[in-house]
């Protein structure tokens, strides 16, 4: 639906008077008009759904976009339950080095890093996987800790920095593009212009170089303190780099919002700013942001994993699925799966991410061509 | 030194024999070589400037000793003779005059530098200077005996080391003067850092300029980008075999740029020749199977170690620095090195056949002369005595794979201890200097060191004396800023032995290794060994105990 059609008329004074959007097939009926017609009409407008069940109706009919949405919520599930996992299923604390733990397989004792006993005797190989429902069912990584249980840990820091930075992201960024566009003039120039400094930096270059600045050291900002090496730290990067992203395109929205008409008739008929910021902006402004969650989300993510990899995000022994391909990179002849496993997760849950989100758009926002980065 | 910052030199007269045994390809006889051809070597990445005053890696010592001479250099052999001082710019030893503070070398004739100019006695003199003039990475540590260096430390741009360094033109001679005697002079001046360079040898950095030498090699092109180009020097005339022979291969190409896993590929399908970084991990298996007669193994006078910050909490309490020694599984440290065949646990300073090394390790379970297990109770114990658990805790390691596996291990065992621990990787390129500065306030960290001479000084004189602590400075190889004036004594007492009564004096630093040991400055963790890995037409790998793999008496099919 349009933009303009998602604002509530009912709410609105200038579309009771002036700019509601009509559809082209409703007729005018007088309303105390007895005919079948005008009985139909009100049946018509009583059923009529809201903008919000519109999208909604057209995001189920959206097959693949329902689809990505259950792989997510399935991965978040898996991810949410690793606790039980690890305590339950696998019996191991994937967070502890196990060097000289012992396995038994099929009735047969193993050592979890295998030595090598042929030839000239180098080298160790963790145990690969088991693929039982069991202990080391993916495997061990090079400090013999369980696989499959730091991928689903890892997937919920990864997936808890993504989303926590998402807000973070979109909250900032609805607020600079609102205030910016709204306002305009000084206020406008000002914002504007530090975005476009945000901006001018390559987004990866930006995150790793607060990342290493800040990374050793605690970050205070007012009663609020962010340790070294809590997940915060590269979550409040993530969620910054990208405001500028999401903040510019806002801003342009909420100005050509306030060029239309309904806008145009809320000032003519004395509205105060804030009414018409409230009840004809933002109203407006949310569809578009929601368009932007699922793509900021799997940004975050990837980024994420890229700080990780770089041992400039989450930091040991928490694990995320960036730090887990980094174990496993050193491990990527002789146990592949190591590194393997997350990179699958992230490629799956990014591309559920897009698909989601580019069904999100079609269903709020048809019209919008909305790219990040 | 350390392996890619600095090199170590291993130790002199010790009993090498058990050095070959895993060495299928090591060691080959002296036997009629190939001429000609081009040597391809592999680093994953260059190693800074190629000034061989400045350099202190092992990847660029290695090549340093066949482009640059000293007065005198170790023996170019692959056996235990390896450790031997032998003539090089010099026509001989010098004999040590005036109770072991004088040493008159008399340069050979007719040795010209790789540009054409003769080496003259101005050339020795000059290129001491210039060590201090460019403040050499270990003139305060190495050289700071000679007389006249006290000045040269405090204003380097002036240093004339007048009354130090003496030339005799005429006579074609150069006398050192030291201000104490020093047993260890001709091997500390042996390593690269001590090279001969022309007169006009810049007094800065070269960079990526090559300096002109007087080996059988010169650089002939240099991008640390890419690829380092060595080819024969003209003016080259092989003088001593002993102590610089000449080289078999026209070229020797150092590429640099390729991952550890993608260099071992090529070597092993005979694309390149050898590798200087370590296999990864996850080939080693794969390396000592299949491609077994391809590898070469062999210990080293080295060790890995984690220094504590003596003059910061919690490492300021020796107790604390026991219970971490105490609480260490070295076997499983070994582990994530490689396994038993690539390293052994140790708890001592001194390394195994090392000149004074007596086994020593009151880290166990079962304390005595090996190390067998932690003792997990005894840490606990001297931690709750301490009182310091609860505390915050930070390792700095290197961002390589063992370094960062090691930090993690050690992360474990220090939560196990009541700590709130975490690690930071750090780029190898800096983590070294950036773990000697107190300004960083590191508190423990992960290293190596390997012996640049071999002499036991070199390992306790030099990592955990009073003089090689430097508040603030990146040159600190103390790193534990560890300080104990009787213990300083006893270094300068067997110093002093060594040259009176060589025997007494090696049980003075035998006494002085396990008093350091005790005072637990570091934890140490295990002596490794090095796997080189070789192409299939590769011939005559001679491994020498003090310069590794000597590449110019190898050659090409």
């Amino acid at each position: 639906m349009s933009d303009q059609a998602q604002s509530d008329p009912r709410r609105s004074d200038a579309q009771s008077s002036a700019a509601v959007a009509f559809p082209a097939d409703l007729k005018f009926i007088p309303i105390m008009d007895n005919t079948s017609g005008g009985q139909a009409l009100v049946r018509s407008r009583r059923g009529a759904e809201g903008p919000w069940r519109t999208a909604w109706r057209k995001l189920k009919a959206d097959r693949a976009a329902i689809i990505a949405f259950g792989v997510l919520v399935l991965i978040t599930a898996a991810c949410l339950a690793a606790p039980l996992y690890a305590r339950h299923v696998a019996r191991t604390d994937p967070f502890a080095t196990n060097l000289n733990g012992e396995i038994v397989i099929n009735g047969e004792t193993r050592q979890v890093l295998e030595p090598s006993t042929e030839g000239l005797g180098l080298g160790f190989t963790p145990l690969g996987p088991t693929w039982d429902f069991g202990p080391y069912m993916l495997g061990a990584d090079n400090q013999g800790r369980d696989v499959a249980a730091r991928l689903l840990y890892g997937g919920r820091n990864s997936l808890l920095i993504a989303g926590a930075a998402a807000a973070i992201c979109l909250g900032l960024a609805t607020l600079l593009g609102v205030v910016s566009g709204f306002f305009g003039g000084l206020v406008d120039t000002l914002l504007s212009r530090i975005l476009d400094v945000l901006w001018a930096f390559p987004i990866f270059l930006l995150a790793i170089s607060l990342s290493i600045v800040l990374i050793t050291q605690s970050i205070t900002i007012g009663p609020i303190e962010i340790r070294s090496g809590s997940l915060w730290l590269p979550t409040f990067i993530i969620g910054i780099v990208y405001v500028p992203y999401v903040a510019r395109p806002i801003r342009g929205h909420v100005l050509s919002l306030m060029q239309a008409e309904f806008v145009t008739a809320a000032i003519g008929i004395g509205a105060s700013p804030w009414r018409i910021l409230l009840y004809d902006i933002l109203p407006n402004v949310i569809t578009r942001v929601i368009v932007f969650v699922p793509l900021i989300l799997a940004l975050n993510m990837m980024t994420e994993s890229s700080l990780s990899f770089l041992s400039i995000g989450v930091q040991p022994p928490d694990a995320s699925w960036g730090t887990i391909i980094q174990d496993g990179q050193g491990l990527l002849y002789s146990r592949p799966i190591v590194a393997l496993g997350p990179g699958l997760a992230i490629v799956i849950c990014v591309l559920a991410l897009n698909i989601l989100g580019d069904g999100v758009r079609d269903a709020l926002d048809p019209k919008s061509s909305i790219r990040v980065a | 030194m350390r392996s890619r910052k600095v090199f170590s030199a291993m130790m002199a007269g010790v009993g090498l024999a058990g050095l070959m045994l895993m060495a299928p390809i090591t060691g080959a006889a002296a036997q009629e070589g190939k001429v000609g051809g081009t040597l391809k070597l592999l680093a994953n990445a260059a190693a800074g400037t190629i000034d061989p005053h400045i350099n202190y890696t092992l990847q660029y010592f290695q090549i340093n000793y066949i482009l640059y001479d000293g007065l005198v250099t170790f023996r170019k052999t692959g056996d235990k003779t390896g450790f031997e001082v032998v003539a090089d710019l010099a026509e001989s030893l010098p004999k040590p005059e005036d109770g072991g503070k004088k040493y008159v070398f008399k340069l050979r004739k007719g040795i010209k530098f790789a540009d054409g100019s003769d080496l003259t006695t101005a050339d020795v003199v000059a290129s001491f200077q210039r060590m201090f003039k460019i403040s050499g990475p270990t003139t305060g540590t190495l050289y700071n005996g000679i007389v006249g260096a006290d000045k040269c430390l405090k204003t380097p741009a002036t240093c004339t080391l007048e009354g130090g360094v003496v030339a005799d033109e005429a006579a074609s001679t150069v006398t050192f003067n030291l201000v104490t005697p020093d047993p260890d002079f001709l091997q500390k001046i042996s390593i690269p850092h001590a090279a001969i360079l022309p007169t006009q040898a810049p007094l800065k950095d070269s960079g990526t300029v090559p300096i002109p030498g007087t080996g059988p090699y010169m650089i002939a092109s240099y991008d640390p980008n890419s690829l380092l180009k060595m080819v024969r020097n003209p003016h080259f005339k092989e003088w001593s075999k002993e102590a610089q022979p000449a080289g078999y291969p026209d070229e020797i190409d150092y590429g640099f740029g390729l991952t550890d896993e993608a260099a071992v590929t090529a070597v092993e399908n005979g694309q390149a020749d050898w590798m200087f970084d370590p296999p990864p991990a996850d080939r080693l298996a794969e390396l000592g199977t299949k491609y077994a007669k391809q590898v070469s193994v062999h210990p080293l006078t080295a060790m890995w170690y984690a220094p504590m910050n003596t003059n910061l909490a919690p490492f300021n309490d020796i107790r604390v620095r026991q219970a971490v020694n105490y609480a260490i599984d070295r076997a499983a440290i070994v582990k994530l090195f490689g396994g038993s065949n690539l390293a052994q646990p140790s708890c001592q300073i001194l390394p195994p056949n090392f000149p004074s090394y007596a086994p020593y390790c009151p880290f166990s379970a079962n304390p005595g002369e090996k190390w067998s297990a932690p003792d997990l109770e005894k840490a606990k114990a001297l931690i709750a005595a301490s009182g310091t658990a609860g505390q915050e805790v930070t390792i700095i390691t290197e961002d390589t794979e063992v370094s960062k596996s090691i930090g993690v291990y050690l992360q474990d065992v220090l939560n196990g201890l009541g700590y709130k621990t975490s690690v930071k990787p750090i780029s190898q390129n800096i983590q070294f200097t950036y773990i000697q500065n107190t300004n960083n306030k590191v508190q423990i960290s992960i290293s190596q060191w390997f012996q640049d001479y071999p002499a036991p000084s070199d390992f306790l004189q030099v990592l955990f004396s009073c003089a090689s602590f430097t508040p603030g400075s990146d040159a600190s190889v103390n790193i534990s800023g560890f300080c104990d004036k009787s213990i300083d004594q006893k270094m300068s007492e067997a110093q002093t032995g060594m040259i009176a009564d060589p025997a007494k004096g090696a049980q003075l630093w035998t006494a002085v290794d396990k008093a350091v040991t005790d005072a637990a400055p570091v934890a140490v963790l295990f002596t490794p060994k090095r796997v080189d890995l070789i192409s299939p037409r590769l011939k005559n790998f001679v491994f020498s105990p003090q310069f590794y793999w000597i590449m110019s008496q190898s050659w090409v099919e």
